[in-house]
């Protein structure tokens, strides 16, 4: 328990930031920025898991353990989109979605 | 107002502001580093609910990894002085409208919904020690097994990402 700060709260900030993150996924039109509202979306997951933890259930530590590895997944899927996005730069010259529409190799 | 609130109070506006900023900027380097703001005052949260071994992690891996590595592609993709055109205002407001009522459903639900805490339980320490013990324990509250598959991911991940990026050598 935090004194002062009911969970409700920080439900109410994550569901904010997630909601921001799935309008920059939507709107975005360059790759990079949509991995970006990736990172915001799977982050306030984060905090979600975190939460309820600390204020539900605090004899165990169950939503940290989750939060570590959504963190090592989101690690991972960062570092591969980055090097297909990289990819996708060499062969096409540009990473605005609405310019990649071939799939040849 | 405690000191507690003017902290959540403090962390709260800046990760809502700066995700805004985050999906609204122009400017594809700015909007690397407004990610950065928001995934500090994260772990600034970690830091408040006490969980001190997350707030580590989430600074060095998100801050020190993942943005660095956004950053990283970002130079090496697009041009400094590059903006994006600004959004079809048609798109921009369906989005929002959708966006709205979805966060709207959710706080609602959210708010009428009386959360119960498990009743007699005794708070756990959440020090490094008991991390590590649990994180690498095999029997009740042991996380042995994701931990070794999580291992087996980085590794997969980080040899496919080095096959994907690397060029042809022919």
């Amino acid at each position: 328990m935090i004194e002062g700060i009911p969970l409700h709260y920080f439900l109410v900030l994550s569901t904010l930031m997630f909601f921001i993150g799935v309008y920059g996924f939507i709107v975005r039109k360059n790759l990079i920025t949509i991995l970006m509202s990736i990172e915001l979306i799977l982050n306030s997951v984060n905090i979600n898991f975190v939460a309820f933890n600390k204020f539900l259930y605090p004899d165990q530590l169950q939503g940290m353990f989750f939060t570590i590895f959504v963190v090592a997944i989101a690690a991972a899927e960062a570092s591969v989109a980055i090097a297909i996005i990289i990819n996708i730069y060499r062969r096409i010259g540009n990473i605005n979605v609405e310019e990649i529409a071939e799939l040849k190799h | 107002m405690s000191v507690n609130q003017i902290m959540f109070i403090l962390f709260a506006s800046i990760i809502v502001i700066f995700s805004i900023l985050t999906v609204s900027s122009k400017r594809i380097l700015r909007s690397a580093l407004y990610l950065l703001f928001v995934l500090v005052s994260t772990a600034g949260l970690y830091f408040m609910m006490n969980y001190n071994f997350l707030a580590a992690v989430q600074i060095t891996l998100y801050a020190g990894g993942i943005v660095v590595l956004i950053i990283f592609s970002v130079l090496l993709t697009s041009r400094i002085n590059d903006r994006f055109a600004s959004v079809k205002p048609a798109k921009a407001i369906s989005t929002v409208i959708v966006t709205a009522i979805g966060a709207f459903v959710s706080i609602s639900s959210i708010l009428q919904h009386n959360f119960v805490p498990a009743a007699g339980v005794e708070p756990i320490s959440t020090d490094v020690k008991m991390v590590g013990m649990q994180l690498l324990g095999y029997g009740t509250n042991g996380y042995a097994l994701p931990f070794e598959v999580i291992s087996v991911l980085l590794l997969a991940s980080m040899i496919g990402a080095i096959i994907i990026a690397k060029k042809k050598l022919d």
